[in-house]
């Protein structure tokens, strides 16, 4: 601290650099930096030409928009697409209703959520290239924002909201697989962004609470609970994702012949067991860094254990590790494309499929273009909304 | 004492699971498919041709067609199908515990899968068989010739093993050129890396379509192994094996005799085998637990195998080679319907 403020006092500020000079400092200033920077550009030049020139004249990308459907929801029968939407516009009034009431963090996300929705919806809306409902997304971002508006501050519609997200899951399986007088679409049919989305929210969802369990499980003074949980994370770590997934897929029907679990459910429970053995880990090290002296205080409160837990020790070790909580969730969402070698259909398996059409064969390389930049742009906005909740926690 | 009672609980509860199964191996695939009005067929899910995914999210390909055949035969409905994607290592376990019903997803009949693993096989729909594809300009025409070429082909695959023993059969040199995927074998051999790809014909043929210039390369005429691929049900049910085995000849049947999609409706004829084949005397469906005009059924939805080939497989650019019925000098030969 002390020499970078001696180190100002000595240079000039420099925000007068214009851009020459800025290249001249920066790149270069000595003769292997010039070198160095010729060689970057020179390997630059080569990589971007070739995959500009492929991108603009020869790649076929009429694949994409074609079958876009299948890249969405995957078999899922075009007359029940409108069932999903009733579960998009479900999410987006709950996130509405929670950002009104909240306010601070769940405003931040509600907006992050509606600017990207509402970001692609404008692209989907100019471009013709939907077959179904072009304005459908563009009205969940409006129905997110109305619900936010209308909600502002009535803290009575808590419990609801509250108890609206707990339902939201079998909401959504209700809506998606059918009841009543409605057609059952089975989950053999369910497939893309979709079952990606769905797989994802699951695994992370279910696999948070299961990985604080077994973080505190490791450090319990009970030895059954402790070497249970210790077993259990790393006979996890110590194998695969797609040997478990093998095992849930191959395995599991062999053992239980009469009690036949659905194919995608068995994915789920691969996916969340496994994510949860690393999610103990990391939530492991939030707590090894709480001092002693705040279990102490705690006890000498009167506090009992899960108190203790809940209101002193979880809310500091959670917020010192949610950059490793978060870069584990965005690897749950990706390694969700590992369902692909057990038969699934997701995101990844529907590229697959796509590159096996007659009509568009050997389009290998515009189809995993497209998949990774869908991959991206969650994987990106996962990392940013982390950002904002540790702006939103004073922790960044 | 609690861990102990606690040991009990779950052995019993595993016995209690484990023991129904056993006793209840009677039901045929047949009742347990009618019980539940939809037919749950095994496929590939991404072979061009035989299993895909359409833009509108339908199943589209010669296999999925003759999941609709069998759906076809029992409901009449073509559309009382639930496809399930498979991979290769999960195709015979699912088979085995009862996840799917049929398994149509290019297997190839072999003894060890006949006895070992469970399965029992219908008629053979697609013959296929391991070939050669090169350059035309190389004006090679035999394996013989061969001699030092690099040869692209997929690692650890049955085909890897056939070349490698036909080779040495035939006492020719030759380089191999080994890569783990698919689509890395083509364009591995379309950017000159090897002489020459090998793989099922099939395969070659889906493949030189979408080429640059699918002309310059031809695909050899020869034939190194024999790849019957057929429908696949569950060893031990006659009666389910039955009724896919009969679906299967009654498409090759149709096509012997030129009934079709377009005209199973209004076909006369005064051969009695067609008409018990129609359904109009006797009751062949009843002897397979099907209805009277199950075949009728069939063809009327998916057509005749000519029809259900030219729909799939000849826009991928497959010739019909074997896959012929036995009256133009092919394999397919449906068995007598009396």
């Amino acid at each position: 601290m002390e020499e970078r403020e001696s180190n100002q006092a000595i240079r000039p500020p420099t925000a007068s650099k214009n851009i020459l000079q800025w290249l001249k400092e920066n790149l270069f200033n000595t003769w292997y930096n010039t070198l160095l920077t010729f060689l970057a550009a020179g390997f630059l030049y080569v990589v971007l030409t070739g995959i500009l020139t492929w991108a603009f004249t020869e790649a076929n990308w009429g694949v994409i928009p074609a079958n876009l459907q299948i890249f969405l929801v995957g078999a899922y029968p075009r007359a029940e697409i409108w069932r999903i939407w009733v579960v998009i516009y479900t999410l987006s009034v709950l996130a509405g209703l929670s950002a009104g009431i909240w306010g601070g963090l769940a405003l931040r996300l509600a907006l992050v959520i509606g600017s990207l929705g509402g970001g692609i919806g404008i692209i989907v809306a100019f471009f013709p290239i939907v077959p179904w409902n072009r304005l459908g997304l563009l009205a969940g971002v409006v129905l997110l924002i109305g619900s936010l508006f209308w909600s502002r501050r009535s803290k009575g519609l808590r419990p609801w909201v509250l108890g609206g997200w707990l339902l939201s899951f079998p909401w959504t399986m209700i809506w998606l697989h059918g009841f009543g007088g409605l057609a059952t679409v089975f989950t053999s049919s369910w497939g893309g962004l979709l079952l990606t989305l769905i797989l994802a929210a699951v695994g992370i969802v279910v696999s948070f609470p299961l990985g604080v369990l077994l973080a505190l499980g490791r450090r319990s003074s009970l030895p059954t609970i402790k070497w249970a949980s210790t077993a259990y994370i790393e006979t996890v770590r110590g194998v695969p994702l797609v040997t478990i997934l093998f095992m849930a897929q191959i395995m599991v029907p062999i053992f239980l012949p009469d009690f036949r679990i659905d194919k995608i459910l068995r994915a789920m429970l691969g996916i969340t067991l496994f994510s949860a053995a690393y999610m103990a880990e990391n939530v492991r090290g939030g707590l090894q860094a709480i001092p002693r002296g705040q279990y102490e205080a705690a006890h000498a409160l009167g506090l009992n254990y899960p108190l203790m837990m809940l209101l002193i020790i979880l809310p500091q070790a959670l917020r010192s590790v949610i950059p490793a909580i978060v870069g584990q969730f965005i690897s749950l969402f990706k390694d969700t494309s590992l369902v692909a070698v057990i038969g699934l259909l997701d995101l990844l398996g529907i590229a697959k499929t796509v590159i096996a059409n007659p009509d568009w064969l050997g389009l290998q390389a515009e189809v995993y273009l497209f998949a990774a930049v869908v991959y991206f742009v969650f994987s990106y906005s996962m990392s940013y909304i982390s950002q904002k909740i540790e702006e939103a926690l004073g922790v960044a | 004492m609690r861990r102990f009672w606690f040991s009990i609980f779950v052995f019993v509860i595993a016995i209690s699971l484990i023991l129904p199964s056993l006793a209840s191996g009677q039901e045929s695939v047949l009742d347990r498919v009618k019980a539940r009005e939809r037919l749950v067929c095994g496929v590939h899910g991404g072979l061009p041709g035989f299993s895909f995914l359409n833009q509108d999210g339908t199943w589209s390909g010669f296999d999925v067609d003759y999941c609709r055949a069998i759906a076809a035969a029992i409901f009449g409905d073509p559309d009382k199908v639930e496809f399930v994607p498979l991979k290769a290592p999960e195709r015979f376990p699912a088979l085995q515990t009862g996840e799917i019903d049929v398994l149509i997803r290019n297997t190839t009949w072999t003894l060890t899968r006949d006895t070992q693993v469970g399965a029992d096989f219908a008629p053979p729909t697609f013959y296929d068989g391991q070939g050669f594809m090169l350059r035309k300009d190389l004006g090679v025409t035999s394996i013989e010739e061969l001699s030092g070429a690099s040869i692209c082909v997929t690692a650890g695959s049955t085909t890897e093993l056939n070349l490698a023993d036909t080779m040495r059969a035939l006492g020719v040199d030759f380089n191999p050129v080994v890569f783990e995927e698919i689509d890395t074998v083509y364009n591995s051999y379309e950017q000159g890396r090897c002489d020459v790809v090998t793989s099922d014909k099939s395969q070659l043929a889906a493949r030189r379509k979408v080429f640059k210039e699918p002309d310059a390369h031809v695909i050899l005429d020869v034939t190194i192994s024999k790849e019957p691929l057929g429908p696949v049900t569950i060893h031990g049910d006659n009666r389910w094996n039955d009724v896919v085995s009969w679906v299967v000849y009654a498409t090759f049947f149709a096509e012997e005799h030129g009934i079709t999609q377009s005209n199973v409706s209004t076909f006369t004829s005064k051969n009695p085998e067609i008409e018990r084949f129609l359904g109009k005397t006797g009751d062949m469906g009843g002897k397979l637990g099907l209805s009277k005009t199950w075949a009728h059924q069939v063809i009327a939805t998916v057509g005749n195998y000519g029809e259900i080939f030219e729909r799939n497989l000849a826009p991928i650019g497959l010739p019909r080679g074997t896959n012929k019925p036995w009256t133009q000098g092919g394999l397919l030969y449906a068995m007598p319907f009396r």
